[in-house]
């Protein structure tokens, strides 16, 4: 049973680091949401899954019974999902706000923060900057 | 009421920035209130981490756990000397970088929010070098990097944007690595209190699950600090930022890393020797890479991005050493290069206030106009390449000695070579910028404002102070070193008052 989470868990996390070396922005977003989800999935496993009860208390006692599921990964990846969720929301208005403005989305059309104080002259970088636009249009 | 400032010493750097960002954001119509409440909160804080340092001084290792719990469960807040020494000269920066600010802040950085972000990321910074649970320590570098990616766009300029994104990619892989080496190191141990870790690795003993754990950990805080080789996200984006949160970024956040991986690698697993030559080889790395990469660029603000690197690998010197005399040296490095580093970034920002551009090859002619400014530069700049008596000397002089004890000839070596070339960079600024007649005549000479030279020259006199002065930060380093070697006293501190508890247990 853990065998088959765990390739489930590597054939998951091998597609999200191929997407993270895309060169296209959204692709690279899925990329970071499917290594996030990976990541949880591995808590989860490391609170050992199995049959077991529900970490549930009844009133007066003050331990849990033996063999109870673990509660902790649970609160770990509720954690975690919500700090994803809210770091994915920022990069997706981040990768909007880059598309309104550069009107693409291919990362090697990117050069504005290249050209920004280049070492290799203004003429240069001001050139690279002018066929970003052309081949944007 | 003192009783309460002093027993509660360990959180108030924390609450005192949090709640003020809070308030800030209730004020988000009233610029002039924000800037009221940020430079008051930062004040405080200031005051806040100093109380801190004296109270450690005075009491030993502190520690709290939140919500009456006993410790291995409740979350822990621990402040040794290592600790206290960071969030101290982060309060130092922090309200340094916040009078410069005065001059440098526009009506737009205001209207994107910088003021809540920045208090943010300070109460994020602090919490990272005061807790004492490992998975508290992933939320406050999630808080860091949300309000850092925040603070990066502040000028929505299409630069910023593109090294917005620069940084995303690779910070949000090292918080996920990072977060990976965690749900290993618990799979294995059960427990993410740093102090029970500590505890109770030696007794689970050595397997392949907690190699592949710790390796995990070195590339997430090494994303993050900056480590030869997985620091090209550093001088693709720090430079399109505006120069006081720039300053900021570079005094502090890469420090964060730094200081992660020394209490993860000294605290829990403290016997990974086998990681002792890829440190070591990646020390060397970050510190040749980084000076190399200064020497071509022209523009100050990259030149001193790279400056970042090439400094952080001396303090991972001292890790890769791990001998308490290194870790000395280490957290005298760390301490000096805050406080230079920033202030050179400031300098760069009243370079550009003056002749409009951080482009070396425009200026030129400041040491005649401005030699005020000129003087103030010499300060940091002597210091970081470690000339005496400024602080850099003496903070070399301990890793580099450290080295030589340790029978690491090669890396001292590095370190010294790296010094020569790091003389090369600062001389570049220095003539270029300074020296050389200006290449045009101008014909309205701005002056430097005075928030900035009050901020300069306060950052100054302590880098004057630590060099002419060494002893008191030496002996306080080494002191903070000898709790890095034998954490018993934070293991103890962290577990004071209540029975021990076995470890929390992952199940069967």
């Amino acid at each position: 049973m853990n065998f088959v989470y765990a390739a489930g868990i590597a054939s998951i996390m091998g597609v999200g680091l191929y997407l993270l070396l895309s060169r296209h922005i959204v692709r690279m977003i899925y990329g970071v949401m499917l290594i996030s989800a990976t990541v949880n999935l591995t808590i989860f496993l490391a609170g050992r899954i199995g049959a077991n009860p529900p970490p549930v208390m009844g009133l007066g006692e003050t331990a849990l019974a033996a063999g109870s599921a673990n509660p902790l990964p649970q609160a770990l990846v509720l954690t975690a999902i919500v700090i994803g969720f809210s770091l994915v929301s920022f990069v997706v208005a981040l990768a909007l706000k880059i598309y309104r403005q550069a009107d693409t989305l291919d990362s090697r059309d990117l050069g504005a923060a290249e050209a920004l104080g280049s070492a290799y002259g203004q003429a240069d970088a001001a050139s690279r900057h002018s066929t970003v636009k052309e081949h944007a249009k | 009421m003192m009783p309460i400032l002093a027993d509660y010493a360990l959180l108030w750097p924390v609450l005192v920035p949090i709640s003020a960002a809070g308030l800030c954001m209730m004020l988000w119509r009233l610029p002039a209130m924000q800037r009221i409440v940020h430079l008051a909160a930062l004040a405080l804080m200031f005051g806040a981490s100093l109380l801190l340092l004296a109270q450690v001084e005075a009491r030993g290792v502190l520690a709290f756990t939140f919500g009456g719990w006993a410790p291995p469960f409740g979350i822990s807040f621990v402040a040794d000397r290592f600790g206290a020494i960071m969030v101290a000269v982060t309060g130092v920066l922090a309200l340094a970088v916040g009078i410069f600010s005065l001059a440098a802040t526009h009506r737009r950085h205001v209207q994107n929010g910088v003021y809540p972000l920045l208090l943010g990321m300070l109460a994020a910074v602090n919490g990272a070098f005061l807790t004492g649970d490992i998975f508290n320590l992933y939320v406050w570098f999630e808080i860091m990097l949300i309000t850092a990616m925040g603070l990066l766009v502040v000028d929505k300029t299409r630069a910023q944007l593109d090294g917005a994104l620069r940084y995303a990619a690779l910070n949000l892989l090292s918080t996920l690595v990072f977060l990976l080496a965690i749900a290993i190191l618990y799979g294995v141990a059960g427990t993410l209190n740093m102090a029970d870790l500590a505890r109770t690795l030696p007794e689970v003993g050595n397997s392949t699950a907690l190699t592949i754990s710790a390796a995990l950990f070195l590339i997430g805080f090494g994303i993050k600090a900056g480590y030869f080789p997985m620091f090209f996200w550093l001088p693709a984006s720090y430079h399109t930022m505006s120069i006081a949160v720039l300053a900021l970024f570079a005094g502090l956040l890469t420090k964060v890393g730094v200081y992660a991986c020394f209490r993860v690698f000294t605290l829990l697993f403290a016997g990974g020797e086998s990681l002792r030559d890829v440190i070591a080889l990646m020390a060397a790395g970050t510190m040749l890479f980084g000076v190399f990469g200064a020497a071509v660029q022209w523009d100050v603000r990259r030149i001193l991005a790279f400056h970042i690197i090439s400094q952080i690998g001396y303090i991972l010197l001292g890790l890769a050493l791990g001998t308490a005399a290194a870790f000395a040296g280490s957290i005298f490095y760390i301490v000096h290069h805050i406080i230079v580093k920033a202030n050179l970034f400031l300098i760069a920002g009243a370079m550009h206030r003056v002749t409009g551009t951080y482009d070396l090859r425009r200026c030129g002619g400041l040491m005649r106009s401005h030699p005020l400014l000129a003087l103030l530069f010499a300060i940091p700049a002597l210091s970081l390449a470690g000339i005496p008596p400024m602080s850099g000397f003496w903070a070399k002089f301990m890793v580099i000695d450290a080295a030589f004890r340790a029978n690491a000839g090669w890396l001292a070596a590095v370190g010294l070579f790296v010094g020569l070339l790091t003389i090369f960079s600062m001389s570049k600024i220095w003539i270029e910028g300074f020296w050389k007649p200006a290449p045009f005549v101008r014909h309205t000479l701005h002056p430097v404002p005075i928030a900035m030279r009050i901020a300069i020259a306060g950052l100054a006199l302590i880098t004057v102070v630590i060099g002419v002065f060494p002893d008191a930060l030496m002996t306080y380093a080494e002191r903070a070193a000898e709790i890095l070697v034998n954490p018993q006293q934070y293991i103890d501190a962290t577990f004071a008052g209540h029975a021990p508890v076995s470890g929390a247990g992952g199940g069967q």
